[in-house]
């Protein structure tokens, strides 16, 4: 019996091991074009692409069908095959993607995930293809650090943002604050939540994630409000058990268990405090612009019931966005199609994503402080003043959060940040859950499994 | 051409070499392999070869781009150092007694009853099998809301009772117990339906016998019900525990783990290495140990099996 067994799995072990090896082996083949040379006129070069908008976004895929045929006139030996899904990416299916061989040849990807593909070494360094990219001189040296390790470049962005104060425009009117001036402080916001919430009807005044790792997200964006960091300088230390660390708690468990401004329901993720705000029954959680468009596109809320202001305390925020990445396996021709296709389509003012009067024109929403991709050069006015021109939302809403745009210091996230926010994610889900929640000793217990991670991980 | 020329070809092709009594026996059955071939394909690709390259997996460090490096016991020492794996464990252990206790009996005793109704079985058969229909993804919403402190229906239904609410999810103390119960409730029906079908089974003089000497309800399933359902008792309770230990998408969808890591199971630490972690050598790791423990049970199940059918 177990020979016949031996013998009908000795070929299927041989056979999988072969197509693992298959498929784990480099494509080398025909890597004969000088990196830094342009792409010759008579290679014919069709690459993939991620995040083509879905069809149910109808306007966005009419307008990502246009920029592909504007590019493909152009460039006639570049054929762009976009590959659409909704939402984008969702990061875990990046690995198995991968593992499969569909990964795109230019692939999306969140700043949260970029740290980690490289140093897995999982996407292409394009550091000597640059030269191909117009306008990456004028890129935010704070956000094209996202996709850096060392002098090596391994993407471009796409969106980016920071982290500020979300509300709820409406229900400040309600409570009677003044939704001009959203508030400044944590202090002020806890006054603000106490008031929201006393309007009952089961209004929360102040939301916080803190399951899925979401909860360490958000406590590292606090964090970094407060003036603090996550890790040591070297980044092999945690370093979030600091009076800054015990005051974002402090906060949240005076919300939460005297103020009752909270709610009471926890372990809330993304899409449960979106849902309450576009229902009217939340009042303040921090977020990203762009919030706004998934509160009107998704749950048909109105974007003047919704305003920004600056992440409160101001000494810092968590940046964030998203991005594109070259497969590893892409050939020299293909890294250079996609870098003349990003260049085209995601960072040059006035076409592709940063088309706003077209955008204006197909009943899109333009206005919103978000991408800020340049630093304050020429190439950012433009961007800036070509947004302006075509705004066709309340954009006096977002003004306290994008007059502090350049003042509040932009941070990134930490490394292994999806194994810290796990450990941080039961640290915020205590103090929101339990009302006896030690937060000295959560700390503590939280910085020894991170500093355990991190030097298994080093 | 035929497909008839096809198959006598094959078919001679195939016996060439036999001896006379082998090759009418391969003849005879020819067919028979053929159909088992859709089926050893099927497993080959979507179990067997799964199981090889997760097992390979737990040995290796890869990142899908290059060739993967052996890395020996590494992965495991990783996932065993880790402070969660303890909590893994012993959620998932808590898990599995507790469904074992609630999710176990309750089909049981459903099945009892609704066997003994003279009237609307087949209506209330078909309601207890409904949330089995339903998709686990919206069941375990639907108890989302449920379970909800404020307007949820159980503390609703607690408050018109004039008892006081539960934090359900959100507490360390009724988060893993909250998520039993959404278990139970998600298989109920099936696990009913099997004792009821092996219920049915039982000769009706055992228990006419039995009346007549005086035995009340309680000595009849004592006596009779229990000992007669045995080995399906047993094969459910191996299938059981080999189900309640893989349980994922109930603390994925309503607790992500939490509140304080109390609701982490293996299965979800498992995936949180694969995918969150970027760490499918963790995750491979995990799954091994997770698979070891449930062979162990098979092992046990089948020795058990073994000694009855003796």
């Amino acid at each position: 019996m177990s020979s016949t067994r031996a013998r009908i799995l000795a070929p299927l072990i041989a056979a999988s091991l072969g197509a693992t090896l298959a498929a784990c082996g480099g494509d080398d083949s025909g890597d004969k074009t000088k990196k830094d040379q342009p792409l010759a006129a008579d290679a014919k070069v069709s690459i993939t692409v991620g995040c083509m908008p879905a069809k149910s976004q109808t306007a966005q895929r009419k307008e990502w069908l246009e920029d592909v045929a504007s590019f493909q006139k152009l460039h006639p030996n570049i054929t762009i095959d976009g590959k659409d899904a909704f939402p984008c990416q969702d990061p875990n299916t990046f690995q198995a993607k991968l593992a499969g061989n569909q990964l795109e040849d230019v692939f999306y990807v969140y700043f949260t995930d970029s740290r980690s593909i490289i140093n897995n070494r999982q996407a292409a360094d394009i550091t000597p293809y640059l030269g191909l990219s117009k306008q990456y001189p004028s890129v935010d040296p704070a956000v094209e650090k996202v996709f850096k390790d060392g002098e090596k470049v391994y993407g471009l962005p796409r969106q980016n943002y920071s982290m500020g104060l979300f509300y709820n425009r409406a229900l400040f009117r309600k409570a009677g604050l003044n939704p001009d001036a959203p508030p400044k402080t944590w202090a002020e916001v806890r006054d603000a939540a106490k008031k929201i919430s006393a309007l009952g009807d089961g209004i929360t005044g102040y939301a916080e994630l803190s399951a899925k790792n979401q909860g360490g997200w958000h406590f590292t964006t606090s964090v970094y409000s407060q003036g603090g960091d996550m890790l040591s300088a070297d980044g092999k230390k945690a370093a979030f058990n600091t009076p800054q660390g015990k005051a974002v708690l402090q906060n949240l468990k005076d919300m939460r268990w005297t103020d009752n401004s909270m709610g009471t329901k926890q372990l809330l993720v993304d899409a449960d405090i979106q849902r309450m705000m576009a229902a009217g029954k939340l009042g303040m959680y921090l977020g990203a612009p762009d919030n706004a468009t998934a509160l009107v596109d998704q749950f048909k809320a109105k974007y003047d019931d919704f305003g920004m202001g600056p992440i409160p305390g101001s000494t810092g925020t968590l940046m964030g966005g998203d991005g594109y990445m070259f497969n590893a396996k892409a050939s020299p021709e293909k890294i250079k199609a996609g870098l003349l296709w990003l260049d085209y389509y995601c960072l040059t003012p006035g076409q592709g994503q940063l088309n706003y009067a077209r955008a204006k024109v197909d009943g899109r929403p333009v206005g919103l402080p978000q991408p800020k991709l340049f630093a304050d050069n020429a190439v950012g006015q433009q961007d800036r003043q070509l947004r302006a021109a075509s705004a066709n939302l309340p954009v006096a809403n977002f003004k306290p959060y994008e007059d502090t745009y350049n003042t509040v210091p932009g941070k990134l996230e930490p490394g292994h940040a999806q194994q810290l926010y796990a450990i941080l994610d039961s640290v915020v889900s205590a103090v929101l859950t339990r009302q006896d929640a030690n937060i000295d000793q959560l700390l503590s217990d939280a910085q020894k499994k991170a500093d355990s991670v991190l030097a298994r991980a080093s | 051409m035929t497909t008839a020329p096809i198959a006598a070809r094959l078919r001679r092709a195939t016996t060439a070499r036999m001896s006379p009594r082998r090759r009418r026996g391969v003849q005879r059955n020819l067919t028979a392999y053929g159909f088992l071939c859709g089926a050893l394909i099927c497993f080959a690709f979507f179990s067997w070869y799964p199981i090889v390259r997760e097992v390979l997996l737990s040995f290796q460090k890869t990142n899908f781009v290059g060739a993967p490096t052996w890395v020996g016991l590494d992965n495991f020492t990783t996932v065993v150092e880790d402070p969660v794996f303890n909590d893994a464990w012993l959620n998932t252990a808590a898990f599995t007694l507790l469904a074992l206790v609630v999710g176990y009996a309750v089909p049981f005793v459903i099945a009892i009853v609704l066997n003994e109704l003279r009237h609307a079985r087949a209506y209330l058969r078909f309601v207890v099998y409904l949330p089995v229909m339903l998709p686990p993804a919206a069941a375990v919403l639907l108890f989302k809301w449920f379970y909800d402190p404020g307007p949820g229906l159980f503390n609703q239904i607690l408050h018109a009772a004039q008892l006081p609410g539960l934090s359900w999810l959100d507490s360390t103390d009724t988060a893993l117990i909250s998520l039993v119960l959404v278990s139970t409730w998600m298989n109920l029906g099936s696990g009913t339906l099997i004792y009821l079908a092996a219920l049915q089974t039982i000769p009706g003089e055992l228990y006419e016998a039995a009346e007549l000497d005086g035995a009340g309800i309680f000595r009849r399933i004592r006596h009779i019900t229990i000992p007669q359902t045995r080995l399906i008792l047993l094969v459910m309770l191996l299938l059981q525990i080999i189900a309640t230990m893989q349980v994922f998408i109930e603390p994925f969808l309503l607790t992500g783990g939490g509140p304080e890591d109390s609701t982490v199971t293996v299965a979800y630490l498992m995936y949180q290495y694969a995918f969150n972690f970027n760490n499918f050598g963790g995750g491979g790791a995990l799954g091994l140990m997770l698979m070891l423990v449930l062979m162990v049970f098979s092992a046990i199940y089948l020795r058990v099996s073994r000694e009855e059918a003796r």
